[in-house]
């Protein structure tokens, strides 16, 4: 990956040429070992702080160190892309991500249907406990009575 | 006429304040020894005040969830109270409660699902365009599903017998259509009985029904949605 310049030869713009390349390169490999990193501390603190569940965050540690990886050996994939028929590593990387986000997306919506279910019982079990409740203590309904501001309107 | 059945009378409200306590008297008047359950559907004005005074009981859900979600509450409100029948009567006014003995005639003589249906000779509804066409091809596809004519499937005034509140108590789509079409489909691909009489329905007492154009092909579309999804769904 590496040619040498030949001894001998002045090759004053080309070489330049070829170390902005190569400057560039180490650049875009520190980019990403930055990036991967904040993904990473990002989700430990988040852990740390419990506000986020380790079902969650595992995929994302995981994710995490995937991108150092591949940051400092960019060329790692393209034997595995050579073997399914994609040009090259990268291009590999980039079509992976876009359904590994989109498998996620899916995911979360699934997560969120079922939470808006649990959400849906919990407060009809909510109704018909202070239904009972107005019931049993009459002074209770004077309390609650005022209607809510809830700012969470959905429309239905 | 007075079928031996325990009946409740579901009312979701959301907001409704202006006509409430109107229906809730209306109902104990017309259909003396029923009970009246008003669900409070998240209201932010003083709708479970007026029904409570109005003399319904009122079950208050502590956020908006649409009319499904406090259908599905009336209904496990019903199972667990041991109630025969439940029939639902919207907030509005819009439904005439002394239709309500034709719809459990139907119930008591073995009907699972009885739908108040606009359409069907009795009163004056005019829809066009749009909603006219989504109500045309939910009316075809559910009328063949059901086996019998069903000129109105998107009507809130309808009676369920004990098998079916029992189905509704634990599965009750919350989506918008979801609360009428899906239930009529969910009923007829477990093959409950379900029939119709024809109703009449009042203008509203309050509010506006929407009719623009977008608004009405905005609800075509959700219907086809609602529907393939009905038709497809376990």
């Amino acid at each position: 990956m590496r040619p040498e310049p030949a001894p001998g030869r002045v090759l004053a713009r080309p070489y330049a040429g070829f170390q902005g390349v190569r400057s560039a390169t180490v650049r875009l490999v520190v980019t990403t070992i930055i990036f991967g990193v904040v993904i990473l501390g990002t989700i430990v603190e988040l852990l740390r702080r419990r506000r986020l569940r380790e079902k969650y965050a595992v995929i994302w540690l995981f994710t995490g160190c995937l991108v150092i990886v591949l940051a400092v050996f960019p060329g790692g994939l393209n034997r595995v892309a050579g073997y399914v028929g994609v040009a090259s590593g990268v291009s590999l990387v980039l079509f992976l991500a876009v359904v590994f986000l989109l498998i996620i997306a899916i995911h979360l919506s699934w997560e969120v249907s079922q939470l808006e279910e649990e959400t849906r019982s919990i407060s009809e079990e909510i109704a018909l406990l202070r239904m009972d409740l107005e019931r049993s203590l009459p002074d209770v309904p004077a309390r609650h009575e005022k209607g809510h501001d809830d700012p969470t309107e959905r429309s239905s | 006429m007075t079928p031996p059945l325990r009946v409740l009378i579901v009312v979701p409200a959301w907001n409704e304040e202006g006509s409430i306590a109107s229906v809730v008297h209306e109902l104990h008047s017309t259909l003396a020894g029923m009970d009246v359950l008003v669900v409070d559907d998240g209201s932010t004005d003083q709708t479970a005040l007026s029904a409570r005074e109005a003399g319904a009981v009122v079950a208050r859900l502590p956020y908006n969830l649409g009319v499904g979600g406090a259908m599905r509450l009336g209904f496990r409100y019903a199972v667990e109270r041991d109630y025969d029948t439940v029939v639902q009567i919207d907030a509005d006014g819009q439904h005439d409660p002394a239709f309500v003995p034709q719809l459990l005639e139907r119930i008591a003589a073995g009907a699972d699902l009885v739908i108040g249906a606009r359409f069907a000779g009795v009163g004056e509804y005019r829809a066009r365009g749009p909603r006219r066409w989504a109500m045309t091809l939910l009316s075809s596809v559910l009328s063949h599903l059901a086996g019998t004519r069903l000129t109105d499937t998107t009507s809130g005034m309808r009676a369920s017998s004990r098998p079916l509140m029992n189905l509704f108590s634990g599965n009750y789509p919350v989506e918008y259509l979801g609360d009428t079409v899906e239930t009529l489909a969910m009923a007829a691909r477990r093959d409950f009985r379900i029939e119709q009489v024809p109703v009449a329905m009042r203008a509203r007492t309050t509010g506006q029904p929407s009719n623009a154009f977008g608004m009405a092909t905005v609800y075509l579309g959700r219907a086809l949605v609602v529907l393939l999804l009905a038709l497809i769904r376990r």
